[in-house]
C-alpha cells in the first residue's frame, strides 16, 4: 500500500513526486507511456514566464510568480540547465503599445519585478535581428528558459533515487474507492493501492476524474507546431520574443533554448488526436517568425515537431481535492504557464493538500541533489581526463554533432529513470538532437541499448512499444 | 605520445588517406591522421557496390577495395594513424584538441593541417516535411550502414525521397535484400544522381522515378504506415489534387550532402555559401595560412576518384608549405557566371607555374552548350558539351601559360548554342 500514487509522468507529476520524497511517505508514479515526459512536457516552448500575462487573482498568476522564483534553485539542485535570459513582448502598433503598458501594470499587481518598457533604439541594441517594424517592447528580466523534459526526467530520477517507485507502460483504466484509499488498475491488469491519488494526467485528467465519478474536469486540447534551428544560429536572438497578445491570440514566440538552439512556434490548433506537423502550420510559424525578426536563418532548420497542450474550460489551473472523492487530488488544466508554475504547484499540493490528509514527517535521508545528465561536457579538461582514466567509455564520442560520449549514454541507460529506447537516450543525453538528427549516431546508440539491456538489435525501439527500428536481418 | 607534427590530417576517409600519402611522397614524413571511426576508409567501408576507381584505376572496384589501396599506401609508408579519436576543436594557429579512450583529451600542435572531415546527409528535419515522427525514417546512408555493416534491414516497403546517388544505390540494395521499393521521388525535374546509377539501380529493377514530385506527408504513429506524394509546380510547391498515397513502412531520405565544417568555422576560416566548404585557391589552401581542405568537406564530389585527385593536391601543397614555408600569393577571384552554381577553387594564385583545374556545377540541364572561362574578353579555356547536368561535376583546365594573361577576375559561364 502506497501512501500516495500519482497518475501522469509530466513535469507537474514529476515535481510533486520529488516533493513527496522529502517526507517519510511511500510514493509512486504511474505513466501510460514507456518513458516519462511524453505528453505536453515533451514538446512545449520551455519558457519560464515572468508572470505578467496571467489574470490578476488567478491560480495561474499566483503559481507563476512563485514558480518563477523557485525555478533557479530547483534546477540547480536537479542539475538542470536554466537560463534567465529575459523576455520581450514586442509591440508593432499603437494598439500593441497600449497593450504592453497594460501588461506591465498587470504584472506589477501580480508581483513581477523589474518590468520595463523599452524604446526602439534600446530594443535594437539588445536584439540585433529584431524586425525594423518593431518599435517598443515590454522587457521582463525575470523571464527564463528551461528544457521541460530535462526537468521532468531529473525530478522523477531524483525522486526514484530517494525511494519513489515509477511504473511505466501503466495505462490507468479503472480506479476503485476503498475504505483506506484507492486501487488504480492498468490496462494489463496491474493494481496499485494508495491512500491518496493525485491526478496529473494532463490531456487525460478529465477521463481519470470520471473514473471516480467526478465529471467537473473538462479538458480541451491545443496542438502547437514548432521549428528548431541549429545551435550554429544560437545567438540569433538573446531573449524570448513574444508578439503582443491580441484578440486573435498570443501569436508565436522566437526564443533561444537552454541548449542554444533557436525555437520558433507554436501554432495553436484545437485538436488532440495527433502530434503530426502540417505544411500549413509550419508555413504559419515561418511567416510569423519572419515578421518578428529579419535575417531568419531558416537554412539552419534541423527539425520540426508538435506537441498537444491541455487546458480546462475554466481557463485557470484546477488544483484541489475532488469534490466527489475524498483523498483524490486534481492537478488539471495546467496550460501555460504550467511549466513555470510546476515547482510552486508541487510545494502547495504536498504541503497544503497532502499535508491536510496525512501527517508529513521529514525524511532526513532525502538528498535533493542530482548530478546533471550532461555533467561531462562542462568539466575542465583535467577533470575529464580523470574520468576517462577511470572509465574509458567517456573518451569515445558517439554523437559528433552534440559531442556526447559513450559513457554518458551508458549512464542514461542505467540511471533513474532508465532510458529504454533511442528517443529516451536522446532526451537524456542529446545524442541525436543535433544537426544530423541521429544519422551518424543512431546505429551506435541502438547497439549500446541492445547490449546493455540484453536484447537483440531488432527489438530496439525508437519510442516505445511497436516503434522498432529494424524489421529483420539481411539475406 | 608526440604532441607536435608537421602535418595533421583530420579525417581518415578517402580524402585524408590520399592527402597523407601525397604529403609523404612530397617530402613531409611527419604526418598524423586522426580518424574517429575504428578504422580508416570513411564512408567507402559501407559502399559495397562497385563502380569506384573507373577514372583513376581504369577498373571497377567496390568501396572497400578502393579504400584498401590507400590504406595499404598509408601502411607501407608507416604514416601514423590514430583511430577512434574525435577532434573537438581547431584553432587558427593549428592547435588541435582531440579525445579518445586511451589518451583522454589532448592537444596537438601542427605546422600544417589538412581538413578532410567529409560531409553529412541532410535530414528529414531540415526539409520540414510534414506529418508524424515514427520509426522507419532514415537518411539513405544510415540505412546503408544498417544493411551493409550491421546486417539488418531497416524496412520492407520503402519510398525514397531524393534521387541522389546514395538514394539510387539504396533503392537497388534494399530490393536485392528482399524489400519492395515503391517509388523514388525527386522534387527537381532531373535526377542529381549519375546517369549510370539511374539505369543500373532503378531501370533494371523497374523502380519508378517520379520527377517533380515530393513527399508532402509522413503517416504512422509508432512506425511509418504510409506517405503522401505530390507533384510540384515550377516553384517547387505541391499541386493540390495530385496526391498519391503509398502504403510503406520505411522512408529513406537522400536529399543532399552538407560538408561538415564545424571545425573549419571554429578556426575562423572563410566559407563559401555556395559549396558550404572553405574558400580555397588551387592549392586547396584556405583563408588561414597552412590550413588546407580537400574532398567532400570542401565540395561534395560525385566520384571518389576526384576526391583522391583533390586530396593529393592538398597533400602536395601542405608538404611544400611545411618544407619551404610561406610563399607570396597573387590571387584573382573565380566568379560564378551565367548558368554556373559554383566553381572550386574560388581563387587562383597567378604566381604558381602549374595548370589549374576548375571544378564546377551548372544550374540546370543544358543540351548543346559551350562552357567558357574568361578574364574580361579573353577566353582562357573553353569546351563544348552535348549535355551538362547539375548532378555531374564539370571541369575546365586553365593551362599554365595562360595564367600570365590574367589581369582580373576569372568568370566561368555556360551558353546554350542554337
Amino acid at each position: 500500500m502506497f501512501d500516495v500514487s500519482i497518475i501522469g509522468g509530466g513535469v507537474v507529476g514529476g515535481l510533486i513526486l520529488r516533493e513527496l520524497t522529502k517526507y517519510k511517505l511511500n510514493v509512486c508514479l504511474v505513466e501510460k507511456a514507456g518513458d516519462v515526459a511524453m505528453g505536453a512536457s515533451k514538446a512545449n516552448s520551455g519558457i519560464v514566464h515572468a508572470g505578467f500575462d496571467a489574470p490578476v487573482g488567478s491560480l495561474k498568476a499566483k503559481f507563476n510568480v512563485a514558480g518563477n522564483k523557485m525555478m533557479e534553485s530547483v534546477c540547480a539542485d536537479l542539475g538542470v540547465k536554466f537560463h534567465r535570459n529575459g523576455s520581450l513582448v514586442v509591440a508593432f502598433s499603437e494598439e500593441d503599445f497600449k497593450t504592453i503598458n497594460d501588461l506591465k501594470a498587470r504584472g506589477e499587481v501580480n508581483g513581477v519585478e523589474g518590468l520595463e518598457i523599452i524604446d526602439q533604439p534600446r530594443l535594437r541594441e539588445i536584439e540585433k535581428n529584431i524586425s525594423d517594424e518593431a518599435f517598443a517592447a515590454l522587457y521582463a528580466p525575470t523571464g527564463g528558459i528551461v528544457c521541460p523534459y530535462e526537468l521532468t526526467i531529473a525530478a522523477i530520477g531524483n525522486a526514484m533515487d530517494n525511494g519513489a517507485k515509477l511504473f511505466t507502460d501503466f495505462e490507468v483504466v479503472d480506479i476503485e474507492k476503498h475504505e483506506s484509499g484507492y486501487i488504480v488498475t492498468s490496462k494489463d491488469g496491474q493494481e496499485i493501492a494508495s491512500k491518496i491519488v493525485i491526478n496529473c494526467a494532463g490531456l487525460h485528467s478529465g477521463e481519470i476524474a470520471k473514473m471516480i465519478g467526478d465529471s467537473d474536469i473538462k479538458i480541451g486540447a491545443r496542438k502547437g507546431e514548432y521549428i528548431l534551428l541549429d545551435r550554429e544560429s544560437g545567438d540569433f536572438v538573446q531573449h524570448t520574443l513574444f508578439f503582443t497578445p491580441t484578440k486573435l491570440g498570443k501569436g508565436i514566440l522566437v526564443t533561444q533554448t537552454v541548449d542554444n538552439n533557436i525555437l520558433l512556434g507554436p501554432t495553436a490548433e484545437e485538436r488532440n488526436d495527433s502530434t503530426e506537423t502540417s505544411a500549413n502550420g509550419l508555413a504559419f510559424v515561418i511567416e510569423k517568425a519572419k515578421k518578428m525578426c529579419k535575417n531568419l536563418p531558416l537554412f539552419n532548420t534541423i527539425t520540426s515537431f508538435a506537441g498537444v497542450r491541455a487546458y480546462s474550460d475554466k481557463h485557470d489551473f484546477i488544483i484541489e481535492e475532488s469534490k466527489k472523492a475524498k483523498g483524490f487530488i486534481h492537478c488539471a488544466g495546467i496550460e501555460s504557464p504550467g511549466l513555470t508554475a510546476s515547482p510552486a504547484i508541487a510545494k502547495y499540493v504536498v504541503e497544503t493538500l497532502v499535508g491536510g490528509m496525512l501527517p508529513l514527517e521529514e525524511n532526513e535521508e532525502f538528498n535533493g541533489i542530482r548530478k546533471p545528465d550532461y555533467f561531462f561536457k562542462h568539466l575542465s579538461m583535467e577533470e575529464k581526463n580523470e574520468i576517462i582514466k577511470k572509465d574509458p567509455s567517456y573518451g569515445k564520442i558517439v554523437c559528433r554533432c552534440e559531442q556526447v560520449t559513450e559513457g554518458e549514454i551508458l549512464r542514461a541507460i542505467h540511471e533513474n529513470p532508465p532510458a529504454k529506447d533511442i528517443d529516451g537516450v536522446k532526451r537524456r543525453t542529446r545524442s541525436g538532437m543535433g544537426r544530423c538528427q541521429g544519422g551518424f549516431c543512431q546505429p551506435y546508440v541502438a547497439e549500446l541499448i541492445a547490449k546493455e539491456r540484453g536484447m537483440s538489435l531488432t527489438n530496439v525501439t525508437k519510442n516505445g512499444k511497436g516503434s522498432n527500428l529494424l524489421t529483420g536481418v539481411t539475406k | 605520445m608526440k604532441n607536435t607534427y608537421d602535418i595533421v590530417i583530420i579525417g581518415g576517409g578517402p580524402a585524408g588517406l590520399a592527402a597523407a600519402i601525397s604529403a609523404y611522397d612530397n617530402g613531409a614524413k611527419d604526418v598524423l591522421i586522426l580518424e574517429r571511426e575504428e578504422k580508416t576508409g570513411g564512408i567507402l567501408n559501407q559502399c559495397i557496390h562497385n563502380g569506384f576507381g573507373l577514372t583513376r584505376f581504369k577498373e571497377s572496384l567496390s568501396g572497400p577495395e578502393y579504400a584498401a589501396r590507400f590504406v595499404q599506401g598509408v601502411r607501407e609508408r608507416k604514416i601514423e594513424v590514430l583511430t577512434e579519436t574525435t577532434v573537438l576543436s581547431l584553432t587558427k594557429d593549428k592547435r588541435i584538441t582531440a579525445i579518445n579512450t586511451k589518451d583522454g583529451i589532448f592537444t596537438l600542435q601542427a605546422k600544417s593541417v589538412i581538413l578532410a572531415m567529409g560531409c553529412r546527409e541532410r535530414s528529414r528535419g531540415a526539409l520540414n516535411v510534414a506529418g508524424t515522427r515514427p520509426a522507419g525514417i532514415y537518411s539513405a546512408g544510415t540505412a546503408q550502414k544498417y544493411v551493409n555493416i550491421k546486417g539488418y534491414m531497416p524496412g520492407k516497403r520503402v519510398v525514397i525521397l531524393g534521387s541522389g546517388d546514395i538514394g539510387l544505390i539504396m533503392a537497388r540494395r534494399m530490393t536485392l535484400e528482399g524489400a519492395k521499393v515503391l517509388a523514388v521521388c525527386e522534387i527537381m525535374p532531373y535526377s542529381s544522381g549519375l546517369k549510370r546509377n539511374i539505369a543500373q539501380c532503378l531501370d533494371d529493377f523497374d523502380i519508378p522515378l517520379y520527377l517533380n514530385h515530393t513527399i508532402t506527408k509522413i503517416e504512422g504513429d509508432k512506425r511509418v504506415t504510409g506517405v503522401v506524394v505530390s507533384k510540384v509546380d515550377e516553384n517547387k510547391r505541391p499541386i493540390a489534387g495530385t496526391e498519391m498515397h503509398f502504403d510503406c513502412d520505411t522512408v529513406l531520405f537522400s536529399v543532399g550532402l552538407i560538408p561538415e565544417n564545424e571545425l573549419t568555422k571554429e578556426a575562423g576560416i572563410e566559407l563559401s555559401p555556395r559549396t558550404r566548404g572553405a574558400i580555397v585557391s588551387q592549392t586547396r589552401e584556405t583563408s588561414k595560412e597552412g590550413i588546407f581542405a580537400c574532398g567532400n568537406v570542401l565540395q561534395v564530389h560525385d566520384l571518389v576518384d576526384f576526391v583522391s585527385e583533390e586530396a593529393e593536391m592538398a597533400g602536395r601543397y601542405a608538404a611544400k608549405y611545411v618544407l619551404e614555408g610561406k610563399t607570396e600569393h597573387d590571387y584573382v577571384e573565380v566568379l560564378n557566371g551565367k548558368n554556373v552554381s559554383y566553381v572550386c577553387p574560388q581563387k587562383v594564385d597567378k604566381n604558381l607555374d602549374e595548370h589549374v583545374k576548375l571544378f564546377f556545377r551548372v544550374t540546370n540541364t543544358f543540351k548543346n552548350c559551350i562552357i567558357t572561362a574568361k578574364c574580361g574578353d579573353k577566353i582562357l579555356a573553353q569546351k563544348k558539351k552535348q549535355i551538362a547536368v547539375p548532378g555531374e561535376m564539370e571541369t575546365l583546365m586553365l593551362v599554365k601559360n595562360k595564367l600570365s594573361e590574367i589581369d582580373g577576375n576569372i568568370e566561368v559561364s555556360l551558353e546554350v548554342q542554337e
